[in-house]
């Protein structure tokens, strides 16, 4: 007993020394401020630098409506484009062992891993005046590049891996007896899918769409380069941005650029709300 | 309703799972899928509820054939090993898919649904959902919500192997008794004896894709047909043995065996180990041993020797009673005969 209590009390093995734990954190919030806090609280306070009139200008100028209006319309397609490709790349990948299968898991984190840039190239060199099937679709009267064809288009191919890549893993791991017992219980494979599997993945599905649809409000590269970024016409918010930045319209570059700010928070929260649910679910 | 499996074979890539299995289940009969993993018992229950298709072979329910049938179409019960209750709906709800899906009417399914609940007594449940409830309790309501559309035959994966052995043995009596009250032709795979014995008319005997033998929970462990029946139907001592004139040498020793006369030359011999008798002194026929260990087993003591002159360690078990009687110690040196000794044509 009395030689127990002369030992002195190690300290917690996961414990780490105070200075250590104060230096990590430090760096991190220091790291946070610089690159991110920093940056953002200048949009916010750049936006208002000339008053809450001339924020509302910028923002309510028609070239700037004319890009919200774009972008939310070229979202309007592509999310709910990717919405039905992610379920049905998903359930495959899930579901089924067949040929090509490793390669579709590849392909569609491809996106992600070549420039945006690259991308809007591709879509060029495909439709463009001077590419494969442009001069085809163009004697047609189908106009892909530099009209909201082409935008719809990089933006589909940016925001192909979100909702895909968000499901894949979650159907992995919930498995598929519930569907099989569904089908022996009578149901159709529409009954099964809408009363089984899509409550299955409910927030998972959502969780990637938010997701789909912020990178799809915010994409700049690829779409720069097929829409030609024509002033009024195919610019979408975030090219809009550009071309005031390029005209010294720095108050106005800001304002329009704080709504994106806005959509990237909302968007933020919204994923928050909804890992919740989703941890709550499973 | 009636069974019928004709040569059902199935493969998966390279393995064999059903190797030409054919097999009848009476109308009302409960039949236990009885074998180790992989046997195929399993791809058998999923064969038979529409989810796999054979590569061979004919299914058959009253005569008619299940083929052109998916399984959404053929209205058996199956429940799940694991359950696969609907994890985002109530108890109710999960009882009631089988009549959402066919639109019927809501006071049929509350009825319908109330009536199953009293049937495997969670009435009062039903608002719960599954991620709320013991798994004795989820088992009942996966049988319930099976029962629910009145299959025309029940099918039951494993039904009672995720849950701890109390609930397991008052989950089987349950069953037993809920067959008897509603008469539903049932196929239920297992790989434990003491249930496939407990709840089944008849156990089927699977091993490799292939059914080794079918019949009554007696028939089968009194009269094994084959040597991995012998063997998988609890313990048994094998000895190497060379057959002649009808009896079996083994080591040292003569042992007479049940159609001993059939084979010569080399082969083996199975004692069960209740049919191992042990005695204190030596008598006529009795075969020197030394006690190793000494374990209480259920009802009587598990005793494990060795038997110098049958150069091998066997197992014998006794009652209470005996064992009491014989008061044996580790160490202890004891004499044992063989009541009973099985020889099997394919083994020799």
């Amino acid at each position: 007993m009395i030689l127990e209590r002369q030992v002195p009390i190690p300290r917690g093995t996961t414990t780490e020394p105070t200075w250590v734990r104060r230096t990590i954190i430090g760096i991190g919030l220091v790291f946070v401020t610089l690159f991110v806090v920093i940056p953002l609280a200048t949009v916010l306070i750049s936006a208002f630098s000339h008053g809450v009139a001339a924020y509302g200008r910028a923002i309510s100028d028609p070239h700037a409506l004319r890009a919200l209006k774009l972008t939310l319309i070229a979202a309007a397609i592509a999310v709910p484009l990717n919405l039905v490709f992610g379920v049905a790349a998903a359930w495959a990948i899930a579901r089924f062992r067949f040929p090509g299968r490793a390669l579709l898991v590849t392909l569609i984190d491809l996106p992600l891993a070549v420039s945006p840039v690259i991308a809007g190239m591709v879509f060029v060199l495909l439709f463009g005046a001077h590419g494969l099937i442009g001069p085809w679709l163009s004697a047609h009267g189908v106009k892909v590049i530099f009209a909201l064809p082409g935008i719809v288009l990089a933006t589909t191919f940016v925001t192909v891996p979100y909702v895909a890549r968000e499901l894949i893993p979650l159907m992995e791991a919930q498995g598929h007896e519930e569907e099989e017992a569904a089908l022996v219980l009578g149901a159709s494979p529409w009954q099964m899918f809408r009363r089984v599997t899509l409550p299955k993945i409910k927030w998972g599905l959502l969780y990637g769409v938010v997701l789909c649809t912020a990178r799809a409000l915010g994409e700049f590269g690829a779409v720069s380069v097929v829409s030609g970024n024509i002033r009024g016409r195919t610019s979408t918010l975030p090219l809009h941005v550009e071309i005031l930045y390029n005209e010294y319209e720095y108050q106005a570059a800001f304002a329009v650029a704080s709504l994106l700010v806005i959509i990237g928070i909302a968007s933020l929260i919204a994923r928050r709300v909804i890992a919740r649910r989703k941890e709550a679910v499973s | 309703m009636t069974i019928s499996v004709r040569s059902i074979k199935k493969q998966f890539g390279t393995f064999r799972a059903l190797d030409g299995v054919s097999l009848d289940v009476p109308a009302g009969e409960l039949v236990a899928l009885l074998g180790p993993s992989g046997s195929g018992k399993t791809t058998l229950l999923r064969i038979l509820s529409g989810l796999e298709q054979p590569d061979a072979g004919i299914t058959l329910l009253d005569g008619n054939d299940l083929a052109a049938q998916s399984a959404r179409q053929r209205n058996v019960g199956l429940v799940f090993q694991h359950y696969a209750l609907f994890r985002h709906l109530d108890v109710f709800e999960n009882v009631a898919f089988a009549l959402r899906v066919r639109k019927r009417p809501e006071a049929e399914v509350r009825a319908r649904v109330t009536e199953l609940l009293q049937l495997v007594q969670l009435e009062g449940l039903g608002r719960r959902l599954p991620s709320q409830l013991s798994g004795g309790q989820r088992q009942r309501i996966a049988l319930a919500r099976a029962l629910a559309a009145q299959p025309r035959v029940l099918l039951l994966d494993e039904p009672f192997g995720a849950l701890d052995a109390q609930v397991r043995a008052e989950l089987r009596s349950w069953l037993r008794r809920l067959h008897d009250e509603i008469q539903l032709t049932t196929v239920f795979v297992t790989h434990d004896q003491d249930e496939a014995f407990e709840v089944a008319d008849r156990v089927v005997i699977m091993n490799h894709g292939k059914i080794e033998q079918v019949g009554s929970p007696t028939e089968v462990f009194e009269h094994p047909a084959n040597d991995f029946v012998m063997r998988f139907l609890g313990h048994v001592n094998v000895l190497e043995a060379r057959f002649e004139d009808g009896r079996a040498r083994v080591g040292s020793v003569s042992i007479p065996v049940d159609r001993g006369g059939e084979i010569d030359g080399p082969g083996r011999i199975y004692v069960r180990p209740h049919e191992v008798d042990v005695v204190r002194h030596p008598g006529n026929g009795a075969i020197a041993a030394r006690v190793v260990r000494v374990t209480p087993l259920g009802a009587g003591l598990k005793i494990e020797l060795t038997a110098p002159a049958l150069g091998s360690s066997l197992r014998a078990d006794v009652d209470w009673e005996r064992g009491s009687a014989l008061a044996l110690r580790d160490g202890d040196d004891v004499y044992l005969s063989v009541r009973r000794a099985r020889v099997f044509a394919e083994a020799a």
